[in-house]
């Protein structure tokens, strides 16, 4: 394991500076003018100009540039934006509002995900397994934004049971925008779980509990279950590292100040080094999770072995 | 598109499709022996031979399908209205008076009320499908391109080129989709139309289409029927399209039936971003960031467009499940 896990983190290397780099250069190779967008309309002197081109690394060609990044990049320097603050301290006062998001999410997917997809899964082919499946398939074809309008307009408008805006209420404040970033994943997660259920209960081992008299609680509950929720698990890791990264959308909707929010007006607003500093960071939390994922599989499968 | 669940089902359901695509197989051995002589018609007239059996039970089984039958009729009906708006409107979508801002459906015998600059609503929606349907359709296309010819090469030939692949959509798949697009659709200078929003879309969403059809590549090559033909002096590239793609496509056309409600609804996450679509264009994104603003005295601005967008994805998606379920022999 500890040979797989090394050989795995020596191939992440490759990708890692691949996707740093798309990234580095969609950002500073591409045409627009990053000064310009600083001084907007005002009259600003060439020498300003060559000054600041000058302390961004500006003049550089592109692969100095990046370069420079990489190097300060491995001492835990993510630059500073244009008003002179470091990026990694915009990154760590933004990070625990996108972290608490992605948890709420979370743990919406693996409870109601779960319950739904072990009950349609047990009463294959009932009501209920049918009204799951649809549902699941009408859920998947709503567009998250329209979603994250619809909860705000019925929940919180109509009914006010929730903010809508920003996150002065604690915890509170992300039961709504959490559930909305959650909702696609728990269509997927109830799907898995119920296939995977539905496949394992076909299996010999569990007509053989079954003989021996064993009560369908545990035949399903200790024998089926330990099986069946293998993919789920890895599936939930995988989205854990997705919801970190994905919710642009979510946090522009509810107002929320994380860093998907962030990432999205800094694009805008062509503050490079903050766009480069926190995709970075989405590229190594993609990254690291995928292995967590891989790694877990091979624990929690003993057939999987990666030796 | 980056958090789709697990599609590798699809690539492990890939070796039954051999099943009755073996059938064939016989045609496919003559069709060599002539090969060098009339290559290219034994090509056309061997194609058609040879997807004969495996389509037809698909499309025999399709038809049957009310799921199919129902998203089918739907999606014929918002081609229509993709192609013709005329057919369904009178209205010029562009013809506004602002006497008429945002007066509710039914005011004036307008269907769906108008907008806030007092267009007719109904119009627009009609004329906002052209978009959604045509990003879809470049999109996948485009990705379908890139993903059948890359991945086939690297499931065929294997050795360095895969490998290199592989890293490829590895950086590529780092990125999400909307992200990517983003950064992409900011750099590029001057207005930003159907065809830049395209070209940002397909450079962040081809890498899954390559995945499916190497892996599915990779499991149909060992057949005996490839072996066959490589016996009878069959060159690579003949192999390659008329024994290995035409067993080896039925995952990716089901992926990229459901991708392209991924990618319609994608679009109109980047229009209603603001980072899309531009005005005059009309797109359900734009109305619906448009109608942000009035959520609360004027709903419907918002959850007619919203309706429109979701029916048009899920019947994409509703047609790729109905396909799936077609092209997979083992649920006959």
């Amino acid at each position: 394991m500890g040979r797989y896990i090394a050989r795995r983190l020596l191939l992440t290397i490759p990708v890692l500076l691949g996707s740093t780099f798309l990234i580095f250069a969609m950002v500073y190779a591409l045409p627009g003018d990053p000064i310009a967008a600083l001084v907007g309309d005002r009259r600003i002197s060439p020498s300003v100009v060559a000054e600041l081109k000058d302390r961004y690394n500006l003049n550089d060609p592109l692969h100095v540039q990046y370069a420079k990044y990489l190097g300060g990049l491995v001492q835990g320097d993510l630059g500073t934006d244009f008003s002179g603050r470091s990026v990694a301290g915009t990154v760590k006062e933004r990070f625990p509002v996108t972290l608490k998001l992605a948890i709420v999410a979370i743990v919406f997917e693996a409870v109601i995900g779960l319950i739904a997809g072990i009950l349609s899964g047990i009463r294959k082919g009932s009501f209920f397994d049918n009204l799951v499946l649809v549902s699941t398939i009408f859920v998947v074809s709503i567009p998250v934004f329209v979603l994250g309008f619809l909860a705000q307009l019925s929940l919180g408008l109509k009914l006010g049971l929730f903010p809508i805006s920003g996150i002065s209420e604690g915890w509170y404040s992300y039961l709504l925008p959490g559930f909305v970033l959650a909702t696609l994943s728990i269509a997927y997660v109830a799907r898995l779980t119920r296939t995977s259920l539905v496949e394992n209960l076909r299996n010999d081992y569990v007509r053989t509990a079954k003989a021996k008299g064993l009560p369908p609680r545990t035949v399903i509950g200790k024998h089926t279950m330990r099986n069946s929720l293998i993919p789920v698990v890895t599936f939930l890791g995988a989205d854990f590292g997705a919801l970190l990264s994905g919710a642009i959308v979510t946090e522009g909707i509810f107002n929320l100040p994380g860093l998907g929010r962030t990432v999205y007006q800094a694009v805008l607003s062509g503050e490079g080094a903050v766009t480069v500093g926190i995709v970075t960071l989405f590229i190594f939390i993609y990254i690291f999770f995928n292995l967590v994922v891989d790694v877990l599989y091979a624990a929690l499968d003993p057939r999987i072995r990666y030796e | 598109m980056s958090r789709t669940p697990p599609l590798d089902s699809d690539a492990a359901d890939a070796p039954d499709l051999q099943g009755p695509a073996l059938q064939p197989t016989e045609g496919g051995v003559e069709q060599a022996q002539n090969a060098k002589t009339e290559d290219a018609l034994v090509a056309a007239s061997g194609g058609s031979v040879r997807q004969a059996s495996l389509w037809s039970d698909a499309w025999r089984s399709l038809r049957r399908n009310p799921v199919f039958v129902a998203a089918g009729v739907l999606l014929l009906v918002l081609s229509v209205m993709a192609l013709f708006p005329g057919l369904f409107t009178n209205t010029d979508p562009l013809t506004c008076d602002l006497k008429n801002s945002r007066l509710g459906p039914g005011s004036n015998g307008a269907w769906f009320g108008y907008d806030l600059q007092g267009c007719d609503y109904y119009s627009n929606i009609i004329y906002g499908a052209r978009v959604s349907m045509a990003i879809g359709l470049l999109v996948v296309g485009g990705s379908l391109v890139i993903g059948i010819f890359l991945g086939s090469l690297a499931g065929f030939y294997g050795g360095w080129f895969d490998s290199l692949m592989s890293r490829i959509t590895d950086i590529f798949f780092g990125l999400p989709l909307i992200l990517g697009a983003i950064i992409l659709l900011n750099a590029f200078t001057g207005s930003r139309g159907l065809l830049q929003v395209s070209v940002a879309l397909i450079a962040f969403g081809w890498m899954t289409i390559l995945r499916l059809l190497r892996s599915s590549v990779i499991s149909v090559k060992q057949a005996d029927y490839v072996q066959a033909a490589r016996a009878l002096g069959a060159n690579d590239w003949r192999i390659i399209t008329t024994h290995i793609l035409p067993n080896a496509i039925a995952p990716v056309l089901v992926y990229a039936t459901i991708a392209i409600g991924g990618i319609i609804a994608t679009e109109a996450t980047l229009s209603f971003l603001g980072i899309g679509l531009q005005k005059p264009s009309i797109s359900w994104g734009l109305q619906i960031n448009e109608a942000r603003a009035f959520i609360r005295t004027s709903p419907y601005l918002m959850l007619i467009p919203s309706a429109f967008l979701s029916v048009t994805v899920l019947c994409f998606i509703m047609l790729g499940d109905a396909l799936r379920d077609a092209l997979d022999p083992k649920l006959r």
